[in-house]
Order: structure tokens, then C-alpha cells, then sequence
């Protein structure tokens, strides 16, 4: 669309419009916005830029097999995780029989996508039985205390006192579990991905499906934890592989760069019972990023009950752990029963990180595990050309409605050309800063939407003029035609985008993916249109008003009464010619 | 362009009017006649949906220096269907070919290795599902669902439900249109198309309510007077708001337009056209919807309202009465009754002046 310039609105800047100045501070404010966070173009979508594909593998696995059902499930899911508000552009789709292919457009961080897509986020509260840190880190003192005391927080809230770690401040104030910063969000026991190395979590790692897991017997179990080793990469990752929800098992750790071993009991709750999870940065124990969640009914229950229960217990026996693809991501401790129906997972996480483990957990976790096959450029979907004819067609057009709105409204047309250009700044500005902001992508069918949108802005003004006309035909000069006209147009402009915006908002609640991409660009530009009609076309056609040029009817201001036919009913004389010369003076109708 | 101008000046004053209540049945009979052609093409032809929705083939070539639109003419020569081709970041191209199945997949790779010049082996095929699963495609008709019911409800509290009713039977119509056009022309149903016939869903309610806003506005006090019946006012207001529809239609439609018949016609844009012309079709169809569909059923119902039959009959028989004072040779020209569709025919030239003359008589207070 139009390059964001403001240039024509500086002519405008005068006396009274207050709104008006208000619009252009917002466009200056901004496209300064824009130009500082360096996105001065929108994020374009696959199909205009091309991006990653990333080909993902389905292993077989113990539990669910592969069929076409639990792969579609899996596209589900991948799809939401990676296209959560459905403004991402990413498409998500199964190639054959066990593969999955993920494409995400350029700029997106593909790092993130393919740790998103990857992973399981298989995710269990489980009861520690047993802790110990493993391997030759540097002298853990193990007894850590149970820091921070249980705070005086009306709610509860289960202050994490892990091992090793210096005390952390005691959580306070949140109806909610908080726990010591332990480990880091990413990490798998099944569902590894190289994705995953290249990521900043310091625990990822490939792994094998091993033997282990799935011991019945409690001594084959103590066993396992006893041989387990989880400084080694390789049992870190295979520890616990297999184990069912409701057996014991065993696990890895890490906390302040040591790590430990984990005896667990079954799992108490499970990540399906979490209603909605959202990253949080946490100022007031300056934990930095915790993801809290919310669970459902269900799972609020037996939260409260097992954390209840786990508040009787000596330590280490008073802590849960909460396991994310087999690794201890953290293990508060418990003070008294939770009730809330709320809890927190903090790690050392990035944002990115609690992020996209929000992320996950909301959308729940896949069915299947998957392995990373191959990660490779694509190019847009739609050539190069094509897209340069398709926007040189488009421009032809817009010309094309220029030239139709000056013929036909002469002067007036300046007013609605610079208030489509001052809807096409903020639209370009908005649609540029949303792209690293909610990862939104214009795609060609968003961009043929925006080029209808201009159908819909210009009627807004369209519905002005024709009204002021109409004053002017009644025999008003034009400052009182300006304000008589302008809250009946006012309401209609109002009514009718309220229809569009209501399309919008329900479409974008309920649907996923390219509709509801399609939704939030609606929304937007209907948004938009009210903005600008306020804020910018009535301030500016007031202004107008006071000058001679349209307020005394210029043949080419397009609000000369005479060619507008305020004269009374000579119905038949008059001759088909606009310009007619005569007495000016508007007759009271 | 002043002759427009004209127009609207004319329009205003009721000078020349377009009557379209009185031609409703006409108008009502096209549009009859092009949706049943869009049902039937629609159930004849079926929709020729793109692989984002039925999934399809996709074969990836060895490293090669073919082109990748030279890739894409292959492999419509080969398939009889458009190719979405992609080049790879190692010199790979992937072509997507929609509704494959493994047989038709493996002929079409054989061609494909004829035409690169490649060995059969070194494509690899696979069958692909669809990106735009029944999952997106439930919820959107779930949303879809929820917000025609909203807007109904919307429409019946802001005006009333005879115009909910309307605007639904209008924005049914437009849709039709649309899609039968799509089974008609053939053109493969994509995303795009699925966003086009949203914005269209949009705007088609869009022009709508800004037509009926100008009727509710005119109608107001519709029943304390004698002088008009409820479809002459509801036509006057169809010609009232006549140039501001023309002039919306223009601007909305040339730059689609642009897209389809330049971008798509001349430059050869191919994948633009099956968005521009659902936008296209959807557009037109949506302006012309407002005025020729949606407006006389408002009207057609509101007939049926007793205050309103009551003020038809009061405005006739006035009117009866006017004209046998004034002619009394011609006294009555058929029942009164029996004549209320030839009625407003003759209110353009006739009755305006009655009526132009209850929009001066009323103070300008009154408009607020």
C-alpha cells in the first residue's frame, strides 16, 4: 500500500483540529516506532516470501500408534502452537503416512518454531519420593534448607526450597505455587529434536528410546535411581523413558548447573488438566519468567488435594516435580495445600522460552512423539513476478479510483485522498510493527483484503460528502451543511462498521488459523476506518469549511451549490451542463 | 462526471427516480433465476477445491536449473492441474499437485523425470494432507454460525427484524452467487477463495445496513402522515442513497477489478485470480443485493405490518379522493385495493411533489 507519508495531512495542521493533531502525532509517533524497532516492512507470508519447512517424523512410540487420527491431532496442535493467534502464516500439513511438514515464512525465529513444533510437552506433577544431585558438580550442599519462608500470602504459596540452590526470596502475595529458579523449560525425555540443541536451553539433547522405564517392581525402580547418573548427557535423556503416568519413575534435573536425580511417584495431575497457560514476568521475587497456570476443575481438585497431602511430608518428600518430556523442569515444595487452581513453573527461562512453553501447555501436548527429518529453504509459493504484476494491477486500480474520486468530487477529493492516505500509513505502520510483535504476516489474500478495505474506508467518507451535499441542496451554506451532516453520517458510518467489527471479533474467538488471520486483519482495518473518519476526515473537512475556496462554492471545490443543484424545483429547465451561471444565493428549501 | 453530479442533484429532488419496489418482482425473479444457475452449478460441477483442502501430491526433484515456472508448465502438462512450485534451499524444487492419488501420483512422476530429464528414482513422491484441515474449516462454519445469529439479533435491536431478515436473505444470496460462479468458471477453491467470500460476507452486510439506515431514518414517522405508503418511501430512499451507492460500488470494484482483469488477465498473474474474483463477483453482487433484494423485502414485509396496510389504504383512498375531485370523469381506475402494485409506478413523476413537499413542511428541528 501507500508509502506511510503524512505529507498532505501537514497542510491541514492549523487552528482547531485538536484530533487532527492528535492523528498525526499518532502516525509520527508510530512510524518512529517502526523505524526504531527497524521492521519497516510488514512480515511477509509464506506464499509472498517463501520461509522453513521443516519436515518432522513420527516415532513409534509406547502407547499410541501411528494412524491417521493421532496425526491429525498432532497437525492440530503444531498448528496452534505455531500459529496461536493465526496472524503467523505458518502452515502445518502430514506428508504420507507418518510425517509432518511444517512450513513457517521468513523472519519468523525458526528456532523457536521448530522447538514449538517439536515437542511433546508431555507435562506431570509428580510427588518426589527421593533427590539427590548427581555427578562431580562442584559441592552442592544438598540440605537446602527450605528457603523463603511459606509467605503470608492469603492463598498459599508454595515457596521453593530446592536443593543447592541458595535460598531464593519466599513467594509472596501470589494465590500461587512459585518455585525456585531450577531448570531450564526445554528439554525432552522422548520427543527430542536436534531443534532443540541448537536452542538456548543448556539441557537439550537427542536421545534414544531406551529400555528403561516401565520397572514394576519398587526395588528394580531404587535401583534405576540409584544407578542413574544424570550429569551424563545420555542417561539425562533416556532417564524415566516409557514410564506410564501412573508408575513411579525416575528423572533429571537441573538447577543452577548442577543437576539432580529425581525419585518420582506417580503422576498426580496431568498437563491436560491445565485450562490456559501464559508466560509472566515476575517482578516481585524477581524469578524472571514464570509460566502460571490455570487448571481445570478437575485438575484444580487434585492439585489441592495432592498438594495438600505433599505439605505433611519431611523434605525432600514435600516437593512435586513438575515433569515436561520426562525432565524435571522444577520441584517447589509445598507449605500447605494450593486451592487456587493455579500454579507457576519458573526456570531460569528466557521469555521466548516461557513463551513458548506457555504456549504448549495450553494447546496441550501431541499425541505422537517427533523427530526432526529435515529443515530446509523454501521459496514463496507465489512468483516473484506474479506478485509484481498482482501489485502493479492493484496500483492501476487505486489510480483508477483517484482519478474517479476527483472527477466526481473535485476539491473534495483532496480531503478523501489524504484520508486514504492517512489510513494507509497507519495500516502500513500498524501491520509492520505487529510482525515482531504478535508474529503477524500479511498474506496475499490479507493484502486483497486491504484493498477491498479501501472500498469500505472510502465509503465512509463517500456517506459524508453525499450527506453535506444533501445539506447544501436543502439550501445550507456549507459550515452548518458540515455540521448538520456530519452526525448523521456519523451514525451510519457507526452502525454499519459495527457489523464488520462484529464479523471480526467473533470470527477471530472462534476459528483458527487463516481465518482468524484473516479476522484480526478486518478487525483492524475497521478499527482503523472509525479512527481516521473521526480523527482525521471531520476535523479536516471542518477546516475546509472556513476556507473561501469550498465555503463559497468553487466551480471546483465539488460543493458549488449551483452544480450541485440547491436551486428550486425549475425542474425542466435545467440543462444537463453543470456549470451554469446565476445567482449563487441558496434558495431555503 | 458533473452529469452524475446532476444526477445526484436530480435524485434528491426526486426528479427522476428509478422505481425499484414497483420492478421488486423483476429483480427478484433475475436474481431467482442466477441463484438457481449458481445451485445448479454448484451441484453439477462441484467445487474444484485447491490441495490446502483435500491435500495431494507432492514431488521433490533432485537439485536441477529448471525454473520454477518452467516447473510449474511441466507440471500442469503432466497433471492437468495448477502446481504450486517451490524452490528448495539446496536447488531442489517441490511441486504440490492438488486431489492425487498414489496412482495418478506415480504416472505424473514419471513425467515430471521425462521432462527434467532426470531418473524416475530421483523423485521422491509423496501424498500430502491438508494444511487446511476439518479442524479450521468446523470452526470457521462454527464462527460463522454464531456471528449470523449476532448480527441478526444486532440488526432486529438497531432497526428491526424484518431487516435482519432482509440483510440475511441478501448476504444467503451474494454468497450463493459467488460460489455457484466458482463451480461455473472452475477455478481451484483456495485459502484465498475462503477469505475472498469472507470479505464479501463482510461487506455484503456492510453496504447493506448502510442502506437501511437511510430507510429507517425516512421512515420514522412514516405513520403520521397520508401522504406516502411505506414502498415510496423506501424507494426514495433507495434513489436518496443511489449515488453513494454507485460511487461506494466504483471505488470498491476498480481496484479489484485491477487485480483481475490487468493483473490477472494481462500480466498474467494466475494465482491472483481466484481471490479478485470472488472479490469481484462477491462485490457486485453485494452492492446490487442492497438495492434490488434487500430493500423491496423490507418493504414487501413491512406491507404486511396492519399500521402500515392501515396507512396504504388511508394514502390511496386520499388519494382516490384527490383525484376524483380533481377529474371527476375518471373517477376510480379499478379497486383500490388491486391496483397497490401499479401504484408506485406512477409516484415518480406523479406524487414527488407530494412528497418533497412533506420534507420541506417538516421543521428542520425535527432531523436532528
Amino acid at each position: 500500500m501507500a508509502a506511510p507519508k503524512k505529507g498532505r495531512s501537514a497542510s491541514a495542521q492549523s487552528k482547531p483540529g485538536r484530533s487532527l493533531a492528535l492523528i498525526l502525532i499518532a502516525i509520527v509517533g508510530l512510524t518512529g516506532g517502526m523505524f526504531a524497532s527497524g521492521h519497516t516492512t510488514p512480515r511477509l507470508g509464506i506464499d509472498l516470501a517463501g520461509g522453513t519447512s521443516i519436515t518432522l517424523e513420527a516415532k513409534a512410540d509406547q502407547g499410541s500408534a501411528i494412524n491417521k487420527a493421532n496425526m491429525d491431532t498432532a497437525v492440530d496442535i503444531m498448528n496452534r502452537r505455531v500459529n496461536g493467534l493465526g496472524v503467523s502464516e505458518a502452515e502445518v500439513q502430514t506428508q504420507g503416512s507418518r510425517n509432518i511438514i511444517v512450513n513457517i515464512p521468513k523472519g519468523t525465529n525458526s528456532e523457536e518454531a521448530r522447538a514449538q513444533v517439536g515437542t511433546t510437552a508431555k507435562l506431570y506433577f509428580r510427588p518426589v519420593l527421593a533427590t539427590e544431585p548427581t555427578g562431580a558438580a562442584a559441592n552442592p550442599s544438598p540440605s537446602a534448607s527450605p528457603s523463603g519462608s511459606g509467605s503470608p500470602s492469603p492463598s498459599a504459596s508454595a515457596t521453593s526450597g530446592d536443593k543447592a540452590s541458595s535460598p531464593s526470596s519466599g513467594s509472596s502475595g501470589s494465590p500461587s505455587a512459585s518455585s525456585t529458579p531450577s531448570a531450564s523449560a526445554t528439554s525432552q525425555g522422548r520427543a527430542v529434536t536436534d531443534a532443540l540443541k541448537a536452542d538456548a536451553s543448556p539441557s537439550a539433547s537427542p536421545s534414544a528410546s531406551s529400555s528403561a522405564g516401565a520397572a514394576t517392581s519398587q526395588a528394580k525402580l531404587q535401583a534405576q535411581y540409584a544407578a542413574l547418573d544424570c550429569s551424563k548427557k545420555s542417561a539425562r535423556t533416556t532417564a524415566g523413558d516409557g514410564a506410564k503416568p501412573s508408575d513411579p519413575t525416575v528423572g533429571c534435573g537441573e538447577n543452577k548447573g548442577v543437576w539432580y536425580k529425581y525419585l518420582l511417584g506417580p503422576a498426580a495431575v496431568d498437563g491436560t488438566e491445565v485450562k490456559k497457560a501464559r508466560a509472566v514476568y515476575d517482578t516481585q521475587n524477581a524469578a524472571g519468567w514464570q509460566v502460571t497456570m490455570d487448571f481445570n476443575g478437575k485438575g484444580a481438585k487434585k492439585f489441592a488435594d495432592i498438594t495438600g497431602k505433599l505439605a505433611q511430608n519431611q523434605s525432600p518428600q514435600n516437593e512435586f516435580g513438575i515433569v515436561l518430556d520426562g525432565e524435571v523442569v522444577s520441584s517447589p515444595y509445598v507449605s500447605q495445600a494450593i486451592t487456587g487452581g493455579q500454579a507457576q513453573i519458573s526456570g531460569s527461562f528466557s521469555q521466548e522460552e516461557a513463551q513458548s512453553l506457555a504456549n504448549m501447555l495450553s494447546y496441550g501436548a501431541l499425541p505422537l512423539s517427533f523427530e526432526e527429518q529435515s529443515v530446509t529453504t523454501v521459496t514463496a509459493a507465489l512468483g516473484g513476478e506474479q506478485l509484481h504484476a498482482g501489485l502493479l494491477a492493484g496500483a492501476i486500480g487505486l489510480a483508477l479510483v483517484i482519478i474517479y474520486l476527483v472527477a466526481y468530487y473535485r476539491g473534495l477529493s483532496l480531503i478523501a485522498i489524504a484520508s486514504l492516505l492517512v489510513s494507509a500509513a497507519l495500516t502500513y505502520v500498524i501491520m509492520s510493527l505487529l510482525g515482531p510483535t504478535i508474529g503477524f504476516a500479511l498474506n496475499l489474500p490479507a493484502v486483497c483484503g486491504a484493498i477491498v478495505a479501501i472500498g469500505i474506508t472510502a465509503d465512509s467518507f463517500i456517506v459524508f460528502f453525499e450527506r453535506i451535499r444533501d445539506e447544501i441542496r436543502e439550501g445550507r451554506s456549507l459550515r452548518p451543511a458540515v455540521e448538520r451532516a456530519w452526525p448523521r453520517a456519523r451514525r451510519t458510518i457507526l452502525v454499519s462498521d459495527f457489523v464488520s467489527f462484529l464479523a471480526a471479533a467473533v470470527l477471530f474467538i472462534v476459528t483458527v488459523g487463516k481465518v482468524q488471520g484473516f479476522a484480526f486483519t478486518l478487525g483492524l482495518t475497521t478499527v482503523l476506518d472509525v479512527v481516521v473518519v473521526f480523527f482525521f476526515t471531520k476535523p479536516l473537512m471542518t477546516l475546509a469549511a472556513r476556507r473561501p475556496f469550498f465555503a463559497n462554492g468553487h466551480k471546483w471545490s465539488g460543493l458549488d451549490p449551483k452544480s450541485l443543484g440547491a436551486k428550486p424545483p425549475l425542474r425542466r429547465t435545467r440543462r444537463p451542463a453543470g456549470p451554469v451561471s446565476g445567482p449563487v444565493d441558496p434558495k431555503e428549501a | 462526471m458533473s452529469k452524475l453530479g446532476n444526477l445526484g442533484a436530480r435524485l434528491h429532488r426526486g426528479e427522476i427516480s428509478y422505481d425499484f419496489i414497483g420492478h421488486r418482482k423483476i429483480w427478484y425473479g433475475i436474481s431467482i433465476l442466477i441463484t438457481i444457475t449458481a445451485i445448479l452449478g454448484l451441484a453439477v460441477r462441484g467445487l474444484n477445491m485447491g490441495i490446502d483442502f483435500q491435500g495431494g501430491a507432492v514431488f521433490t526433484t533432485p537439485a536441477t536449473s529448471v525454473s520454477v515456472s518452467q516447473a510449474e508448465e511441466y507440471a500442469k502438462d503432466a497433471s492437468g492441474h495448477d502446481a504450486v512450485v517451490q524452490k528448495l534451499g539446496d536447488n531442489k524444487l517441490r511441486i504440490q499437485i492438488a486431489g492425487m492419488d498414489t496412482q495418478q501420483s506415480d504416472k505424473i512422476k514419471a513425467e515430471l523425470a521425462q521432462d527434467f530429464k532426470v531418473d524416475k528414482e530421483s523423485i521422491a513422491a509423496d501424498l500430502v494432507g491438508p494444511s487446511w484441515g476439518d479442524q479450521i474449516a468446523n470452526k470457521a462454519w462454527q464462527g460463522l454460525a454464531i456471528f449470523m445469529i449476532l448480527v441478526v439479533i444486532y440488526l432486529a435491536i438497531a432497526f428491526e427484524w424484518r431487516m435482519a431478515v432482509a440483510a440475511l436473505v441478501a448476504l444467503i444470496h451474494d454468497i450463493t452467487i459467488t460460489t455457484g460462479i466458482y463451480a461455473l468458471v472452475g477455478f481451484e477453491v483456495t485459502p484465498g477463495t475462503v477469505i475472498g467470500l469472507l470479505t464479501i460476507l463482510g461487506y455484503s452486510l456492510y453496504d447493506t445496513v448502510v442502506v437501511f439506515d437511510s430507510l429507517k431514518e425516512q421512515t420514522k414517522d412514516i405513520t403520521k402522515q397520508t401522504k406516502v405508503t411505506y414502498s415510496e418511501v423506501a424507494n426514495r430512499s433507495i434513489n436518496g442513497t443511489l449515488v453513494r451507492s454507485i460511487n461506494t460500488t466504483v471505488v470498491a470494484l476498480l481496484p479489484v477489478a485491477g487485480l483481475l482483469f490487468i493483473g490477472g488477465g494481462f500480466l498474467g498473474a494466475g494465482t491472483l485470480n481466484d481471490i479478485s474474483l470472488s472479490l469481484f463477483v462477491g462485490l457486485a453482487a453485494g452492492a446490487y443485493s442492497s438495492i434490488f433484494i434487500a430493500t423491496p423485502l423490507v418493504a414487501d414485509l413491512k406491507e404486511r405490518e396492519p399500521q402500515i396496510k392501515a396507512l396504504r389504504k388511508r394514502v390511496l383512498a386520499k388519494r382516490a379522493q384527490a383525484a376524483s375531485e380533481e377529474e371527476l370523469v375518471e373517477a376510480r381506475t379499478g379497486g383500490a385495493g388491486e391496483a397497490e402494485d401499479a401504484t408506485p409506478a406512477v409516484v415518480g413523476p406523479r406524487h414527488q411533489p407530494a412528497a418533497r413537499g412533506r420534507g420541506r413542511g417538516r421543521p428542520s428541528g425535527k432531523r436532528r
